[in-house]
């Protein structure tokens, strides 16, 4: 039942627009990958594509084997789930969710009872005979994501299909989807613009940006090891800064950024290249009144509260930086401090010449 | 500012209202009045006129013409206006923008000239026969209307609802008359009976387009007011409001008039 998808360079031009340029991706059987990006990054794009609603410039969908590429999107045999829900308002819940079926050339009888079956599952048994329109957000949803399972796609797309529900639903309601995906093993496509949403629930999630693919693996890896600067603010390390190496001494390498040098130990970074940028979270700059400590001599700016922190605007030689400080000790703007890199909350990145 | 609405604003509203109404009632009372000629208030009252409406073949003949056109002219302009409408929503940003104003062009020239050129190209140029002559201008009279009511009906439609289906496996045909269709049935509705009143009441295309033998209602009552100065006209005018009356008595019952401020 469940197979895995396949888009192999797929390019998207409206126009001389280049929608999406290139993209590669596989999704494994069983699998649940989000696309993840700001609006016009090409994440709608690529699923208007596999659900076939567009027609890729060039490359080529497969599902399980099976080429998408030239298939009408009702032959595809997928399962959507739409960010307004897109019920069928003239039908009731029950023939909402048994249409599908009914496309199959199911017999009443039987539609009936799968439909009924899949609404026990999604907990609206109850509201099998009422109108889709007095229904509220979350079941609508649940009658959607019922809609869509019921006819057992070998894949489900989402198109960041809670964005409509108030915050604690939408937490509540990507638990539930994530555990009806994973007791169907249902290969999975989720559209969403929010990073929580999609590494929360996630196997592997794509990072992209204007029509490109700029990282695609696992939550844990994006979060802690992003691959390039694009994917690293968007993460949130907010503070990214050019070093060069200027001498190496064993496990110590001193690198130099604006006339200031740092002493990095090699080890804890894993290899540092002789240009790089140094990416933190604010997180991972101590705050340290310390005149000795081995960091970036910075000057406090304004603080804020964060509940767990305080957090502070530093001017330094490098450029403005931010970085969280501890509550018991709080600071006064101008104070000057050395902001120390923690090595586990830091990573390396290339340099990268056009950025 | 107070909740009462102000007397002038009362004042203005009532006069406004007695205008429109006031010709209603006259001609009412003109065709019910037992005298030979137009005289209001009646004289005595009767029926004989709407009788005579009966009597008189060019009247019977015309309303069932009237009917004809007005219907077929309709049906033909629904099985045109719907799909443009669809269209035209469907893709709003795919299609040019004058296309949907190309539509409505009917309604914005003048229904003299309109009438006038389809008689100059259907009528003398192609030599078209009356009835069709007059079932295409019909047609065309009212095809502003129905797309304009059915593309307020679809502004107003999800379209994901029609993908929804498409993706369950609905062939996209299929899925236009069995979830686009219904979901506009009210606008379709509408437009139906606005475009029959229209056309109904037409005078200003039909007067080109009647030709011998064949004619509208209104048109044959501008003729018979030519030549007789009886109550039958009044009768006459008074059944051609009532069919509205009912046909728009009708619209209210199921969809209510509010699409019409639309």
């Amino acid at each position: 039942m469940t197979q895995p998808l396949d888009i192999n360079a797929v390019s998207a031009h409206y126009g001389t627009t280049k929608v999406l340029e290139d993209l590669s991706l596989s999704v494994q059987a069983g699998e649940l990958v989000s696309l993840l990006g700001a609006s016009g990054c090409g994440k709608t794009t690529t699923l208007r594509l596999i659900a076939g609603f567009l027609s890729p410039t060039s490359g080529s969908i497969t599902l399980g084997g099976r080429d998408l590429t030239r298939l009408p999107t009702h032959k595809r045999d997928i399962g959507l789930v739409f960010q307004n829900y897109a019920l069928f308002p003239h039908l009731t819940v029950l023939e909402n969710v048994a249409f599908g079926l009914k496309q199959r050339g199911i017999a009443p009888a039987e539609r009936r009872k799968r439909a009924l079956a899949m609404l026990e599952r999604v907990g609206l048994a109850a509201l099998a005979d009422r109108a889709p329109g007095a229904l509220s957000g979350g079941q609508k949803q649940r009658v959607a994501l019922a809609r869509a399972l019921v006819i057992e796609p070998p894949l489900l797309m989402f198109d960041e299909p809670l964005s409509n529900l108030d915050a604690k639903l939408r937490v509540d309601m990507r638990v539930e989807i994530r555990q009806l995906q994973r007791a169907n093993g249902t290969t999975s496509v989720y559209v969403t613009h929010d990073q929580e949403e999609a590494f929360s629930i996630s196997d592997r999630v794509a990072i992209m940006n204007a029509g490109r693919l700029m990282q695609f693996d696992r939550p844990e890896v994006l979060y802690r090891r992003p691959a390039n600067t694009f994917v690293a603010r968007f993460v949130g390390f907010e503070n990214i800064i050019p070093f060069k190496v200027t001498a190496r001494e064993g496990d110590r390498v001193t690198a130099e950024t604006a006339g200031m040098a740092l002493r990095l130990p090699q080890s804890a970074y894993g290899t540092i290249p002789d240009t790089f940028l140094l990416a933190t979270r604010p997180d991972g700059l101590v705050v340290s009144t310390d005149p000795a400590a081995e960091g970036l001599p910075a000057t406090l700016g304004l603080r804020t509260y964060l509940g767990r922190a305080y957090q502070y605007q530093c001017e330094t030689p490098a450029g403005h930086l931010i970085a969280n400080g501890s509550l018991t000790a709080p600071l006064e703007s101008g104070t000057a401090v050395k902001l120390v890199p923690a090595p586990e909350q830091c990573t390396i990145l290339a340099a990268e010449g056009a950025r | 500012m107070s909740d009462r609405p102000h007397p002038i604003l009362i004042g203005v509203a009532a006069l406004v209202y007695f205008f429109l109404m006031v010709p209603l009632v006259i001609v009412v009372g003109a065709a019910l009045s037992d005298t030979t000629y137009l005289t209001f208030p009646p004289q005595g009252l009767s029926l004989r006129w709407f009788e005579n409406i009966f009597a008189i073949s060019a009247f019977r003949r015309t309303i069932v013409t009237s009917l004809q056109i007005a219907f077929l002219g309709t049906l033909i302009a629904l099985l045109i206006g719907i799909p443009a409408a669809y269209a035209l929503n469907r893709f709003r940003v795919e299609l040019p923008r004058w296309l949907g104003t190309l539509f409505v062009l009917p309604i914005l020239v003048p229904e003299i000239v309109f009438g006038f050129a389809l008689l100059k190209s259907l009528t003398v140029g192609a030599g078209v026969p009356v009835f069709v002559a007059l079932l295409i201008g019909h047609t065309l009279l009212v095809l502003p209307y129905v797309v304009r009511v059915i593309s307020a009906s679809l502004a107003s439609f999800d379209f994901s609802i029609e993908e929804a289906a498409i993706s369950l496996g609905s062939a996209p045909v299929k899925t236009f008359f069995t979830i686009v269709l219904p979901n506009v049935r009210a606008g379709v509705i509408a437009a139906f009976i606005l475009a029959f009143i229209t056309s109904l009441n037409d005078v200003s295309v039909s007067l080109f387009l009647t030709g011998p033998g064949i004619s509208t209602l209104p048109i044959q009552i501008l003729a018979h007011v030519e030549q007789f100065f009886d109550p039958t006209v009044a009768s006459v005018s008074v059944l051609l409001m009532f069919l509205t009356v009912a046909v728009m008595a009708v619209v209210e019952r199921t969809l209510g008039l509010t699409f019409l401020a639309k």
